[in-house]
Formats: C-alpha cells, structure tokens, sequence
C-alpha cells in the first residue's frame, strides 16, 4: 500500500455559528486504504465528510486532497464522489442516464461515455437494468446504481454516507462484502462513515471513532477493539464492564485503582499516576468464572444465564449493585448456574485497561 | 416633479431597503452564501433579470405611478412636468366634494355608490360565505372520491365561462321577458313581471355566482386538512351540529375562511363585467364610475384618484381581516 | 328517526337548490342556443336550429377578438412562467424579512382588483414607453394587456411552482454537483425535469386565465379587442343567441377537456403502479437470492 496521503486534515475545524462541530482534527487518510468514520449520531462524522467534499468549508485550518490544498474548490471541482445516505439517484433519468451523468456533464463524447458505462454496470451487475428506470429497481440494486454512478467519474476519494442503513440485514452483510471487493479491485480510496461498529470493523483497514467533533482514536480494527484509548472508545467500540476509582499504584505498565468493587488492576495505558480519577474496563469475553494467579476476582451473584448457541451470556450482579457482564464460551462451562448461585468473576490484569476520564485531546 | 422621477425615487428607495434588509437580516454567526456562487452566474443573471423586471417593472412602478398620478392635476402632455405639474389634492376633493374649491357639499353620488359598493360586497361575501360553507364541508367530509371529482367538475365548468357570459345568462333567466318571469306567471304567482334588474336582484345574484369558486376551494381545502377524528369525536360527546361547525371546524378553518373571504370581496367591489351588463337604471356600481373617469371624461389622474379609493378599502378590508383573524398575509394566499 | 330524516331532506334540498343554482345559468343559455327566436329565449321554443352557432363562426369582429386574445394569451404564457419560475427560486433562496418583503410584493397582484392592475399599467407605460422611446412600439393595446395580465398571473403560477418546488430533494441538487456538473447544468438538467409538471400546468392555467381574463383587459385593451371585450360590448348594446352559442360552446369544450384531462391523470396512475410493482418484485427476488 503507498503511503502516499490521499485527505489529509491541518487543524482543519468546522463551526455552524457558535457551535463547532469538529474541532481541530489533524489527519491523514493514505491512498487506497478503506478508511472509516464511527460514532454516534451528531458527532460530526458527516460534517467532516461534507467538508471534505465541498459542501462545507473548514472554520480554519486545511484540507488537502492529494496534496492539494481544497481551499475555495467547490464541490464540482473536486476529485471526489459522494454516495448519499438515500441515494440522491436522478428519477427522471434511466439506470444508464444515471450512471453516465457525471461523463456527460464532462463533455465526453457520447461513444465513449457508452461504452465506460456499459462496462461499469457489467462490474455491479446491472447490466440488464440499463433502461429501467431508479423507481423500478429494488434496494440492493440502487446501491449499486449509486456506486457505479459514483465511480463513472474516476474519483480520487470515494465517500460513502451510511450507505447501507436502510437496507435489511441479509442484504446490509451482504452489501459489505461487495463494497469491500469493489474496493480492493478498484484500488481507490474509501472514505466510509458509520454508526455501526460491525460495519466499521469488518471493513475497514482502519477506523477513526468519533464522538462530540472530536477524534478519539485511529487505529485499524483490533487496535481500536482490544487497546482503546479512552472511556469513549472503550465503552462504545464492542461491550465493555466498567467500573471507576481512583488510582493507588502504579507498577509494571499496570495501574491499581481503588473501586466500590475492591481494588482492580488493568494496563495503565495513558499513564496515570496515583490519585488520578480513572476507569477500569473488561471486556465480557475476557472475564473467568475460575481465577488464575494473579487475576483480579470479584464476588457476584447469578441474576441470569443466557444459553446462545456457541456462547453463554451471564449476567451478574455484585453486592454493591454493579451490573457485571460475562460472555463465556459454551464449552468452558459444563453445566449452566442457576440464578442465585454466588459466582466469582475474575480476570487478568493484562486483559483490563485503565484510562482517565477524559477524552483525548488529539 | 414629473410623475416619472417621482417613480423612480420611490422605487429606487424601495430595493434599497429591500437590500438592507437582505445584507443586514441574518442570525449572528450564520454564514451567507454568495448569491452567484449558489446558482452560478447564467442562472443568477436570469433570476435577478427576471425578477427584476417583473417586481419593478410591472409591479412596483405601475402602482407608484399611478399612486402619484392622483396627486397631480390632468394637463395636456406638452404641460406635464412644467411649473403647472404639481402635487395637488385636487383629484381627491372632486371625489368628496364633487368640485375642485368648494368643499361645501360632499359629493353624495359617488361616496353613496362607493360606500354601497363597499357595504354591499361585504354583504354579499358573507351570504356567499354562508352559501358555500355547506357545500365545502361536505365535500372535505363526506364525500366519496368518485362523488368529489364529480363535484369539482361541475364546480369547474361554470368558473371558466367568463364572467361576461355568466351575466348575460342572468340577464335571460332574470329580464322581463325571461325565463324566470315566465315561469312565475305561468305559476300564477304574479301577474306581472318582476324587474328583477331594475330592483338589482340579478346584480346582486350575478356576483355571488360568479364567486362560488373563490369560496368553495378555500374553505374545501382548510376544512379537509382538519382532523376527521375531533369532528367524530365531537359529535359522539353529543355536542349539536351548530355547535361542531361554530366551535370546532370553522375557528381550525379560519384561514380558509379569510381567504376565500378576501378574495371574494376584491372580485365583488372590483368587478366590472357584471355591473356593466345587468346594472338597472338605478344601480350605481362604483366600477363603472371610476371607467368613466378614463374613457369618457379622459380625466386620469382623477380615474387614478377613484381607483386609489377603491384600493385603499381593499387593503383595509385585509388588514381588517387579518387583525380579526390573527393570521399573517401568507396564510391567506394558497 | 324522523328527525334524522328531517335533516337528511333539509340537507338535500339544500344541496339540490345550490345545483340548480349552479347550472342552471347555462342550462337556460345552452337551450336559447339552440331557441329560433331572435331574443335569447329557454320558453317558449319557437324551434329547434344550429343557425346562431354558423352566425358566430361568420362574425368577423368576434373572430378578430379571438385571434387577439389567442395572441395575447401566448405571450402571457411566454412571459409569465418564466417569471414565475424565476420569482419561486429566488423566494427559496430569502430568509426572514427580506423574505416576507419579497412575499407582499409577488403576491399584491393577486390581492390587487383587476381593474387597478389595468390602470395603473397604462399610465405607467404611456409615460414610460415615451421615456425610453418606444411608444410606437409598446403603447398599444395587446402590448399593455400582456404586460398587465402577466404581473398577476405570473404570482398564480408561481404559487403553483413553488409548491412543487418544496418537495424538491436537495441532495439531488448536491449529487449533481459532486459528479462535476456546473450550475447551470443542475439547473437543466435536474431541476428543470423535476419542476416540468408545474410548469405545464401554470403553462395551462395562465393561457386560459389570460383568455378568459376581462376586469384587466378592458382598462390596457386600448384600441384592440379581445374576445372578451367584443363580448362586453355586444352585451351592453344589445341581446342575441349568437352569445348564447358561444358560451355553449365554451361549456362543452371545458368539459371535454376535464374529461380528456381526467383520462390523462388515470393513465399515469396505471403506470406508476405497474413501476411499483417490478420494483416489489426485484426486492423479493433479491432477497431469496444472494
């Protein structure tokens, strides 16, 4: 993969008045790569995307598209292409229409512009539907409509809006699998925002997870799963047990805090010192029913067992009220517990991560 | 002052303030987009070319003028613009006083045909009103859609015979050897024919005909936006029919009201057609006195001066109806 | 239930009388259409004849006052739905005051009686046209009519305009533009598409408003006549069945048209479901296949 940047943001920042909502971000998105945006709704991912298309201009700082600073360059100027969250497909125009506007509005000439679109609708199977009009096309099928559209005009970036929210299940698992592929074949980048971490995880190279204008961390899939970096990231990205202290030691990368739960270790993975505010995160799958050496436990009742197929969802509850979640793996466990029964939840320091309760300032 | 300069100051000063206020109008912090980046520049000559010919050009300027025109005395054209053209009353006490110096007498012939052609309108918008209220109801309730459609269309069809024509049936069905008459002698009501339009009658029936339109689709379309369900609601509690329209589907209605109220009564106290085809001998219609101003006695500035009177009843009647309502002008025009 | 009955009578009369009412105007025109007698008459019928519809087809004033008013009404067209078009985008594009200033002004002509928009054009255009120099060529009759008829029925087909320019998609607007279409182009190619039905039916509405328009035609006419001001003035000064044709004649031809009008409407409601249902049938299949 180049390393060359295909977006890069210079303490790009966008206000509406008096409210921003994306403040300065610095990054750098690399050419070819899937990149994706997650968060919750409202935390400035489509903003970002509009910027960078040029709907919006930055409140200060740059963007760059291939180097080039995007400055004053409309949205028709740009080397991008915009899938919207609904599609925007021209009614009045056939599939075919659809699909060579953006050659047509670029002078290219008829026979030329047939031919390119002929072969696009080939490469997402439409090729039947040329005539048909975007009404009579079924959900799935104006996805690609949209994407061959979109790819007509050779964009340097590719963005793409929640494109599949409004699609049903079967069809969104599927729908990510050939986005992936188009992807990779046509070796461009793609710019992808979602509020859906399946989606993010399974598709991207890397992910940059989002909340309130801010980017709280960057990193490709496992990074962002198993090594969050603030509260933010731990608690939206996957589920995640949580529970707060303050710090008491510090020592060999672990930190300690002192919990309503009893003392708690976990990877002390931005630093902290003693007598910082802080809290610890377990991920369901990494908490034990049996405690090895050095594991941290906690006494908790059964409130309720949840036999799912290949994993079992426990649910308990420890004396002070917390809520704790286990995911266990049915063949660890050899009969189900039964709601009252006093279990011990233990886990590895190495597995839990300690962070502060701030977000990261990026 | 020509009358034309004065045009012009008062419109130039008009699309002033109209740009202060675009420039100036804004939530603080809110960004503006140029107005030719927005629509590129083919475009954005188009609209303003477009908009500004007809705002200024057929709208604005015609009515200034003409609003000037009726402060200013009639002068031959070799005159106008000279020491005699000046800003003058004069238009305005022949419509009072019927002369131009004394103002010992008030010109009773023509402040009786304006104030009857006022009152008679409002008059006449209300029995309209009343007339087509029913019908609208049931046509935004009741009605099944083939029904409705049936019902539009023959609504529609007397609306496009002009006005001219609806008159002139009027005045076949009401004259003395009309049909009407016929009828009632050959019933043996009367022994003689009634004069229907000396009396006025066929005017008066003439106008509200030729407004049942202008009523009915207000008050249709205000009336079929309400919730059906309130109305059930409203009867199953018991309340009396007269009860449900006066408390709850007429005060939801109001714009509908208004506007078909508006409407009716500019298309009654300005219309022409109908007065001049069934007007008796005794009818004065202010219409006909203010066509006379221009076409018989050449006089403009003093046909301008009528036409301002009659303007200036319209927009109190508006604003009349917008104060007793509490609506805001959009509401009214559909 | 008799009260109940009662009301349902009551309520019938009423809806009877109105119809009456209603049509007949026209009924009793129509039949003194086709009445011998020399005065428009429904009763008695002295015979049965077509003579008054040839006298209006051989009545050269009339059809010269047809010819003008078919003259004036294109160019009401030509003038008024661009205006229109103009004058919606550019409301969409005002906020707040400007706005509400904006609103009063395009729509004082709907507000405004007839009678004044006519007057107040032809003062204004006397002196103006002599201003810039053009008095020979725009001080005349059909001239001032179109351009009286076109300040007001240019707000009604804005009205019409703007209402289907609220349902616009924007993002088909933005679409447009990502794939590197120009202004102009979004303006031709997208926009334009969308709007075409309210712009065939003001296109419609300001023909046969401009046509059948009499308060502001009479005071702008001038010289020249219309239809409907050799109509007024055959009316004032004397009565024939000639008229009576005539306004039969206009009665069929609207109703022909709504009928025509109502097949049209029903055609493209077949055909939009026949698209919704290849649509449902695509999803379905799509959904047992991948």
């Amino acid at each position: 993969m180049a390393m060359t940047s295909a977006v890069q943001f210079e303490q790009a920042r966008v206000d509406f008045g008096s409210f921003t909502a994306v403040h300065e971000t610095n990054l750098d998105i690399r050419s070819g790569e899937f990149f994706s945006f997650l968060g919750p709704s409202g935390c400035g991912k489509t903003t970002l995307l509009r910027a960078i298309s040029g709907f919006i201009e930055p409140s200060a700082g740059k963007i760059r598209i291939d180097g080039a600073d995007m400055a004053g360059v409309g949205p028709n100027k740009r080397p991008t292409a915009l899938i919207f969250q609904n599609l925007a497909l021209f009614p009045v125009m056939s599939v075919a229409e659809n699909v060579g506007y953006g050659l047509r509005v670029r002078g290219v000439a008829r026979g030329v512009r047939d031919e390119k679109v002929k072969r696009l609708l080939d490469q997402v199977a439409l090729s039947q539907h040329a005539d048909k009009k975007v009404s009579e096309l079924s959900g799935g099928q104006r996805q690609r409509v949209a994407i061959a559209r979109a790819l007509a005009v050779e964009p340097k970036v590719l963005l793409l809006d929640e494109p599949l929210s409004a699609l049903d299940l079967k069809l969104r698992q599927h729908m990510r699998r050939e986005l992936r592929e188009i992807q990779q074949r046509v070796g461009i980048t793609f710019i992808y925002i979602t509020h859906d971490q399946g989606e993010a995880l399974t598709m991207s190279d890397r992910v940059a997870v989002m909340n309130a204008g801010r980017i709280e961390q960057v990193g490709d899939g496992r990074t962002i799963y198993g090594h969050p970096e603030t509260p933010f990231v731990a608690s939206f990205v996957g589920e995640s047990n949580a529970t707060s202290g303050r710090v008491v030691s510090v020592a060999d990368g672990l930190a300690t805090i002192d919990t309503p739960l009893g003392a708690l270790s976990g990877r002390n993975a931005r630093g902290l010192e003693p007598g910082d505010t802080a809290t610890l995160f377990i991920r369901p799958e990494l908490v034990r029913l049996t405690a090895s050496d050095g594991d941290c436990s906690v006494a908790t009742t059964l409130v309720e067992a949840a036999f799912e197929g290949s994993m079992t969802h426990l649910t308990l509850r420890t004396p002070t009220g917390t809520r704790i979640v286990a995911m266990l793996v049915a063949a660890d466990l050899d009969q189900l517990p039964a709601d009252g029964d006093p279990l011990t939840a233990s886990f590895a320091p190495a597995n839990a991560v300690v962070l502060p309760d701030t977000a990261r300032s990026s | 002052m020509t009358n034309l300069s004065m045009t012009f100051a008062a419109t130039a000063l008009i699309l002033v303030v109209f740009l202060l206020i675009v420039r100036f109008d804004r939530r603080p912090g809110e960004k503006r987009v140029k107005f030719f980046t927005r629509n590129g520049v083919i475009v954005g000559l188009y609209l303003i070319l477009c908009v500004g010919f007809w705002c200024i050009l057929t709208i604005i300027m015609p009515m200034v003028f003409m609003v000037d025109l009726s402060f200013h005395p009639k002068l031959p054209p070799s005159m106008a613009g000279g020491p005699e053209d000046v800003f003058t009353l004069v238009n305005y006490r022949m419509f009072l006083f019927g002369s131009a110096t004394s103002t010992d007498q008030l010109n009773w012939l023509h402040l009786r045909s304006f104030f009857s052609t006022i009152g008679i309108s409002i008059g006449l918008t209300f029995l309209n009103f009343a007339v087509c209220y029913p019908i609208a109801y049931y046509m935004a309730q009741s009605a099944s859609i083939p029904r409705l459609r049936l019902l539009v269309l023959l609504l529609i069809i007397p609306y496009w015979v002009n006005d001219i024509l609806r008159a002139f049936a009027f005045r076949i069905l009401l004259s003395y050897n009309g049909f009407m008459n016929n009828v009632l002698t050959w019933l043996g009501i009367t022994d003689t024919p009634v004069d229907f339009i000396g009396a006025n009658v066929a005017l008066y029936l003439a106008l509200v005909y030729s407004n049942l339109l202008i009523m009915i689709f207000p008050l249709y379309n205000a009336i079929e936006a309400q919730d059906h369900n309130q109305i059930e609601a409203a009867r199953d509690l018991g309340a009396p029919w007269w009860h449900i329209h006066l408390f709850v589907v007429m005060p939801q209605a109001k714009p509908g009201i208004a506007s078909g109220m508006t409407l009716s009564f500019m298309l009654m106290a300005g219309a022409i057609a109908t007065p001049l085809v069934l007007a008796g001998p005794r009818s004065l219609w202010f219409t006909p006195i203010i066509y006379d101003r221009f076409y018989q006695l050449f006089d403009w500035p003093q046909g301008a001066a009528y036409a301002m009177a009659l303007l200036v009843a319209c927009i109190v009647f508006v604003l009349g109806v917008l104060k007793i309502t509490g609506l805001k002008l959009g509401e009214i025009t559909k | 239930m008799t009260g109940h009955m009662l009301n349902r009578t009551i309520v019938g009369l009423y809806f009877l009388s109105f119809f009456v009412f209603l049509l007949g105007p026209l009924v009793v025109m129509g039949v003194s259409a086709f009445n011998t007698s020399t005065y428009p008459r429904v009763w008695p019928i002295d015979g049965v004849t077509l003579h008054w519809f040839e006298a209006l087809a051989s009545d050269a004033t009339l059809l010269e006052g047809l010819r003008t008013s078919v003259v004036i009404g294109f160019w009401v067209v030509v003038i008024s739905v661009p205006l229109a078009l103009a004058g919606a985008i550019v409301m969409t594009q005002l906020f707040r005051s400007a706005k509400s200033f904006y609103y009063f002004v395009v729509v004082a002509p709907i507000l405004t009686p007839g009678i004044i928009i006519g007057i107040a054009t032809v003062v204004f255009w006397r002196d103006f046209s002599g201003l810039i120099g053009l008095r020979a060529h725009l001080y005349n009759g059909t001239v001032l009519t179109v351009l009286a008829q076109s300040s007001f029925i240019s707000s009604y087909c804005m009205l019409i305009i703007m209402a289907r320019l609220q349902r616009f998609d924007l993002a088909l607007e933005e679409a447009a533009l990502d794939l590197g279409a120009s202004y102009s182009q979004v303006f031709r190619d997208i926009l334009l598409p969308f709007l075409r039905p309210a712009l065939l039916s003001s296109a419609v509405l300001a023909f046969l408003t401009s046509f059948e328009n009499y308060n502001a035609t009479t005071f702008a006419i001038l010289a020249d006549k219309t239809l409907t001001t050799v109509l007024a003035a055959r009316v004032r000064s004397g009565t024939s069945p000639t008229i009576s044709a005539l306004a039969t004649v206009i009665v069929i031809l609207t109703i022909v048209a709504t009928l025509v009008f109502e097949w049209i409407k029903r055609r493209e409601d077949r055909r939009r479901a026949v698209r919704l249902s290849a649509a449902r049938a695509e999803e379905a299949a799509e959904l047992a296949g991948p």
